[in-house]
């Protein structure tokens, strides 16, 4: 990845590991919601979906890492 | 002036860190911890995962409830169901009909009360309304129904045997 193209692309990254956070923050919510009114059907679904987002986010963290450090190494820091 | 510089000198190699360089936050160690944030909820999750396969349904004993019997038609009064501390609204809707909820509003636990003028249970807190007949919400920001107390006539005494969700009812 060329130079100009990095910090867009760790923006990016950082954004959607944000928008990611909020699902899984609301997610949390509702399957807290629902276990409370009883309805325990929903907590496996929620666990998933969550290890889903989790992982997603793992990814993209990993990604912002590898940019990083390619750029460090590119400027000799 | 010398000693000045010295000492200046050595203060130096103590704090080698610029302050601004130690708040200046990279962007790894930002996407760290947003990530722990995430794994904090996934944990959150299992918890919850966990709780909805191993809890156990709770059990609970039968309690007479004092004085229901001699409570007027539209009265409410209030009673510590299944244990004390745990209060519960007791309503008389007819000669044969009572009906009681726990009195822990489900928005945020602020205590219901019965207003017989407008037939609903009422939130003060938060103007939250509930429907005396089953407990389900008639207005406002409590998400679930009043969990419900079930109850029975034994030898002429009004008996709590149980609660139940209003998502159970």
């Amino acid at each position: 990845m060329s130079q100009d193209k990095r910090l867009p692309a760790l923006n990016g990254a950082l954004g959607l590991i944000v928008l990611l956070l909020v699902v899984q923050m609301w997610l949390l919510t509702a399957t807290l919601e629902s276990y409370l009114a009883e309805h325990h059907e929903a907590a496996l679904s929620g666990a998933v979906l969550s290890a889903i987002l989790f992982s997603a986010c793992g990814a993209l963290y990993l990604f912002v890492g590898r940019v990083d450090r390619r750029s460090r190494d590119d400027r000799g820091m | 002036m010398r000693a000045d510089d010295n000492e200046r000198a050595a203060w130096r190699d103590e704090f080698p860190i610029r302050e601004n360089d130690e708040r200046y936050v990279t962007r790894r160690q930002f996407a760290r911890f947003l990530v722990l944030t995430s794994l904090a909820m996934f944990v959150g999750q299992l918890w919850i995962l966990a709780k909805s396969w191993l809890g156990k349904a709770p059990r609970y004993a039968a309690a007479t409830i004092p004085g229901a019997v001699d409570l007027p038609v539209g009265g409410s009064t209030v009673f510590d169901y299944p244990e004390t501390g745990e209060p519960c609204l007791l309503i008389r809707r007819s000669q044969d009909e009572f009906v009681a909820f726990s009195q822990k509003c489900t928005h945020l636990s602020c205590a219901v009360y019965y207003s017989k003028d407008n037939d609903r249970i009422e939130c003060p807190c938060h103007v939250g309304y509930f429907s005396p007949r089953d407990g389900r919400v008639l207005q406002g920001p409590p998400p679930r129904p009043l969990p419900r107390v079930i109850l029975e006539r034994r030898d002429g005494e009004l008996v709590a045997v149980g609660m139940m969700t209003g998502s159970e009812g």
